[in-house]
């Protein structure tokens, strides 16, 4: 695995610790179709969330969220259609959330968590 | 606090309205929209406030920042909002106190290293602020001595975003940087055109004279080399200094047109001579988003001199006519209309015709009459009609420069005294009416019983007028000339002899 995927690896698993801890269930990581991936799908009470994580080891080359494109959020969106369209049951309250990871190589991560960002 | 607003200024020709810059921080992906009728210029304020932000140690916080420049009606141009709209995201974002912010009008363009640009304009931003009743102007630090000339609020100069921080209580180090400024404005030691040097032409002197007493707008007419140039170059030295607000008027157009305004008005009145090829948008105002002031506006409290008026063409000519009349000019454009000061004194020169021979005594004219006719004919009637003072100017003889040698000439310091003078006499005379000078009067005014002049003293005009070689507005306008001849000479009414003077004044066409 290249350095940038163990990094965006090791942001998941902070921020998938970080949503449980929040009291929400995780029920999928990183869901494949063609189109693409899904970071994270989370139970928050009555909604289903899916997460986009983003890691950086700093913010020198600017914050992670700020590498969230619309491109980026467009694409989540269908690809939110795309799971619940491959898991049936009933999800009648989608959300769409980022959660943004800052991880140096030594030290604390700290995580932020914006919701509903589309 | 997510939400914090701020003041500053937009300009519409020379009047300028507050406008209320808002700031929120939304928990969402960072952005930063900017909304409010912004032009170009203003919408790349958003890159501007967040490069200078962040080179100036005070970046800008990764959230959805809104910005709302309201009313959001009024059209808003130019980077002059680029400083309210950094401190009102560093006060949303907690980092400055919103309550400091907030009762401050913030007006300056960002670099991006964070040090503050001085503008154009700020005098009549400033100003406008002031009389919307603000009490604290922070401008940048190349704008202070301009802005200083307001009376009646306090200037707070700032070298960049982070002094700005620092003064509204951001927890920062100062880091001294070296403030912009404009080329220092040049101080026009204002080399006074002397009056004494125009010789041997004493009649064209006592009519400088009479439109500078008056405000009468002057035409010469005259052969190339007689010298209207020169006699309508020294006009502005005739005028008296300007009062405080005619001086805050004239330093505005100067800061609005982009011409560095200096630490102290404007007191002399401008001379505009604007070329003849010039444009009617030049002359008037023109501009697409932005409405510049033209020749006209500039020349507002001063003299505008148009040499060789058959050349310009008569559109240009023609636009001149409600400025003229109204004394501003009103720009209409789809969203907005702006109003500019227009009371110039206007001084026309023309040739009389094409070879400009034409009447001289010592050389032949080669020009068809028809074309003779058409030159002149380029002045419309109702442009020459606004005009009292019409004088025909001859070319000097050897004969009169040896004759003027040695007789004393009037020099322009006792010309200004004499005019400061007569004026001072007809606004003792005007000072129940709504005018201040001659050439505001009215005809009917004038001609009214108390003032009506005893028939032995208008006998030439009333002559004039029955044989037809006056018209009944020339003959309001013999009279204007009359009463400010009056006031020069020290008479209480003009007699025969003002009145004959003055009916000379108009001999030229």
């Amino acid at each position: 695995m290249a350095a940038k995927d163990v990094l965006g690896r090791r942001g998941e698993d902070i921020a998938a610790a970080a949503l449980t801890t929040a009291g929400m269930l995780v029920i999928d990581r990183n869901w494949r179709c063609a189109q693409g991936e899904i970071d994270i799908v989370v139970v928050d009470g009555s909604e289903t969330v899916f997460v986009e994580v983003k890691t950086r080891t700093s913010v020198a080359f600017g914050h992670p969220l700020e590498a969230i494109t619309t491109q980026k959020l467009a694409r989540l969106r269908r690809l939110a259609a795309a799971w619940c369209d491959a898991h049936p049951g009933s999800w009648d309250h989608i959300r769409i959330d980022a959660v943004a990871v800052i991880a140096p190589r030594i030290g604390e991560p700290t995580v932020e968590h914006l919701r509903r960002v589309f | 606090m997510s939400v914090a607003r701020t003041s500053a200024v937009a300009l519409l020709g020379l009047s300028g309205s507050l406008v209320q810059v808002e700031a929120d921080l939304s928990a969402n992906l960072p952005g930063f929209v900017l909304i409010g009728l912004p032009d170009a210029s203003l919408g790349e304020a958003r890159d501007r406030v967040r490069a200078a932000a962040a080179n100036s140690g005070c970046g800008l916080p990764t959230r959805k920042i809104t910005v709302n420049l309201s009313p959001a009606s009024l059209p808003k141009h130019g980077s002059v909002f680029d400083l309210a709209i950094a401190v009102a995201i560093l006060a949303a974002d907690g980092t400055v106190s919103a309550e400091s912010v907030e009762r401050v009008v913030h007006l300056g363009e960002l670099g991006l290293d964070g040090r503050l640009r001085p503008t154009t304009g700020i005098l009549p931003a400033v100003l406008a602020a002031a009389r919307a009743g603000a009490g604290i102007v922070m401008v940048p630090s190349g704008n202070a001595d301009e802005a200083a000339l307001v009376p009646g609020i306090r200037v707070i100069g700032v070298a960049s975003l982070r002094d700005a921080a620092i003064w509204h209580g951001g927890q920062f180090e100062p880091i001294v940087v070296e403030p912009l400024f404009v080329p220092k404005a040049i101080e026009q030691q204002e080399e006074l055109l002397e009056l004494a040097d125009i010789v041997g032409n004493d009649d064209a002197i006592e009519a400088m004279l009479v439109a500078a007493a008056g405000g009468h707008h002057v035409f010469l007419l005259g052969p190339p080399g007689a010298g209207k140039t020169m006699l309508a170059s020294r006009l502005p030295g005739l005028l008296p200094d300007l009062d405080a607000e005619q001086a805050l008027e004239v330093s505005s157009l100067r800061s609005l047109a982009g011409i560095p305004v200096g630490a102290s008005l404007v007191t002399r009145p401008p001379l505009e001579a604007p070329h003849h090829t010039a444009t009617a948008a030049s002359l008037v105002c023109g501009g697409g988003g932005v409405i510049r002031p033209g020749a006209a506006a500039r020349a507002s409290h001063g003299v505008l001199f148009m040499d060789e008026a058959p050349e310009f063409s008569p559109a240009v000519l023609d636009a001149l006519r409600q400025p003229l009349e109204a004394g501003v000019i009103s720009i209409h454009r789809a969203n907005a209309i702006a109003h500019f000061p227009a009371k110039f004194q206007l001084v026309l020169a023309a040739n009389p015709c094409p070879c400009g021979q034409y009447g001289a005594s010592d050389s032949e004219c080669v020009c068809p009459p028809m074309s003779r006719r058409r030159y002149l004919g380029r002045l419309s009637g109702p442009l020459l009609d606004r005009i009292d003072i019409q004088l025909r100017i001859a070319r000097v003889t050897a004969a009169r420069l040896r004759l003027d040698g040695d007789t004393p000439r009037l020099a322009t310091m006792d010309a200004r005294a004499r005019v400061v003078a007569a004026r001072a006499v007809a606004a003792e005379r005007l000072k129940e009416t709504p005018w201040r000078l001659n050439s505001q009067v009215p005809g009917a005014w004038l001609r009214a019983p108390e003032r009506r002049l005893g028939p032995a003293t208008t006998a030439s005009i009333d002559r004039a007028l029955e044989r037809g070689g006056l018209t009944m507005r020339g003959y309001d306008r013999v009279l204007r000339l009359g009463w400010t001849l009056a006031d020069l000479d020290g008479a209480t009414r003009p007699g025969a002899d003002q009145i004959g003077r003055a009916l000379y004044l108009r001999r030229a066409l």
